[in-house]
């Protein structure tokens, strides 16, 4: 330290300066500061974002899962339940009764999305998981999944 | 008629001043977060919103009061119950109690009767103000000690120790002001810097008092706890410090002794080095220029820009605690006591020497 840099008062008088200079730069620039303004304004998120998972469905309506179960046995935190039924279209084998997705276990590995052979889950949806009140409502049921 | 008169006045001093310190403290709590956001590149507060109004998040100080009254009112178990809620009172009180020798501007002649823009002129005025700020310590170290915690307790420890090191210095600071101004009372020292030095600069303490001035600042600085002095809060090693274990409106009864504290501080230093209400060659009638031109003011418009000129002054002081706050890291406790101890005495000191020197010879030679 040279003897003008110890006595220090110098050295803040050059620190002031440089905060009040980010303080006028961003007071006159408003639009240059980095924040998201989160609520209103989205981060855009890129194509291959793993977001919340979604249920795909047939022109009719009907979901496309097959409920074969290779999503459950694919993941790898075990966080899907499938409850599978009986299709009442003839062409259709079988459908979920239930396929919920426990979001407090999901990992967003993806596994699933990969396994699916009728392309019926996705997580392309941009949203991460929502904050609930109860525990409960971060099991999504398949009207939910579907929904979205 | 005349009693009632004063009453009147008395009572309508204290109410304006304290409105006028209390806003100040209010509109400071926004003016910290959101100079801080700025400085740090950010947007800072600007959710709260009246009517759809959000106006750079004014309204946030008063969503912080609406917060801080609906908390719990929480003892923890352990503390002392006394002492753990008269600490908040004890740091509230002095700070309040700071503000009635600060002159906010020159007397003013209403119906035939002077009154003083000061609640009250004290003939020991600067020797006032040192006693009651430095018993600000007394609420940080009862905080510290009756939370029965450790963390508010170390706070509480350095508080205290910071608080006598520095006061100290700041005490022998301003030594320097009494001995040219002649006078301890508040009223009479912004009177003298009214006066010109040389016949140029205006006779404002900063220009007779330099080193004084800065060690006064860096000792306001210590003794309001903040930045870069701020280590009884210390929140990267001591959580928050002493008002740890404080929720809801008793922590925030500490926060607003701070901003007292702040604007308090700013008012002093305004007064005793920037020549407090005194504006600039202003004089009673109108503008008196070192060239002998002069410009005739109406008094009524002098009153206004000399009010204006010391509420300016003290805002700025305001601003620049801010503004230091977040520029300067804080400073480890040994550097701090060296500072106190070390530099900052020994240069106090020197300063009552040396201004004492130059008044004796500035005397020898004016005989």
């Amino acid at each position: 330290m040279s003897f003008g840099e110890s006595l220090y008062l110098l050295e803040i008088v050059k620190g002031l300066a440089v905060t009040m200079g980010h303080m006028l730069h961003n007071m006159v620039h408003n639009k240059d500061i980095p924040t998201i303004e989160y609520p209103e304004v989205r981060r855009v998120m890129p194509p291959r974002f793993r977001g919340c998972h979604r249920l795909m469905k047939r022109p009719g309506g009907a979901p496309r899962c097959v409920a074969c179960y290779m999503c459950a046995t694919a993941c790898p935190a075990v966080c899907i339940t499938i409850v599978a039924g009986e299709s009442p279209d003839p062409k259709i084998e079988k459908y979920p009764v239930r396929f919920d997705i426990d979001m407090l276990r999901c990992i967003f590995c993806g596994q699933c999305v990969e396994a699916c052979p009728v392309d019926a889950i996705r997580m392309d949806t941009g949203w991460y998981t929502p904050p609930e009140d109860t525990r409960e409502k971060l099991i999504y049921t398949i009207d939910r999944l579907l929904e979205k | 008629m005349t009693p009632f008169f004063d009453i009147g006045v008395s009572v309508g001093r204290i109410g304006v001043f304290f409105a006028f310190v209390f806003g100040l403290v209010v509109i400071m709590t926004w003016v910290e977060r959101k100079g801080a956001a700025y400085i740090q590149d950010r947007r800072g507060p600007n959710r709260a919103r009246i009517l759809g109004l959000t106006l750079g998040g004014i309204f946030h100080p008063l969503a912080d009061a609406l917060k801080f009254l609906f908390k719990e009112d929480f003892i923890p178990d352990g503390a002392h119950r006394l002492f753990y809620q008269l600490a908040p009172m004890f740091a509230l009180a002095p700070a309040v109690m700071t503000m009635a020798i600060i002159p906010f501007g020159p007397p003013v002649t209403i119906a035939g009767k002077t009154i003083a823009l000061q609640i009250a002129d004290l003939n020991v005025g600067i020797l006032y103000l040192f006693a009651i700020s430095g018993m600000a310590v007394y609420g940080v170290v009862l905080a510290g000690w009756s939370s029965n915690s450790k963390y508010p307790l170390l706070g509480g420890l350095r508080s205290a120790s910071q608080m006598i090191s520095y006061e100290v210095s700041m005490g022998l600071s301003i030594v320097g002001i009494l001995m040219v101004f002649e006078t301890l009372r508040l009223s009479e020292i912004a009177q003298g810097q009214g006066a010109l030095l040389f016949g140029v600069l205006p006779k404002w303490g900063v220009f007779v008092q330099p080193l004084g001035f800065i060690l006064f600042l860096v000792a306001l600085y210590a003794e309001a706890n903040r930045t870069p002095f701020d280590l009884p809060e210390g929140e990267s090693e001591l959580v928050a410090g002493y008002h740890t274990e404080y929720a809801s409106f008793k922590f925030s009864m500490f926060m607003m002794a701070e901003y007292i504290h702040m604007v308090v501080g700013s008012a002093v230093l305004a007064t005793m080095f920037f020549g407090g209400w005194q504006f600039p060659y202003l004089g009673d009638a109108g503008f008196v220029f070192p060239g002998g031109v002069s410009v005739a003011v109406p008094p009524a418009a002098v009153l206004v820009v000399r009010i204006g000129s010391f509420i300016a002054k003290t805002l700025f002081f305001c601003w620049l605690f801010v503004w230091v706050r977040w520029t300067i890291p804080r400073f480890r406790y040994d550097q701090v006591m060296r500072l106190g101890w070390k530099v900052m005495l020994p240069l106090a000191l020197a300063n009552i020497f040396v201004t004492g020197l130059v008044l004796l010879l500035l005397d020898r030679g004016g005989v």
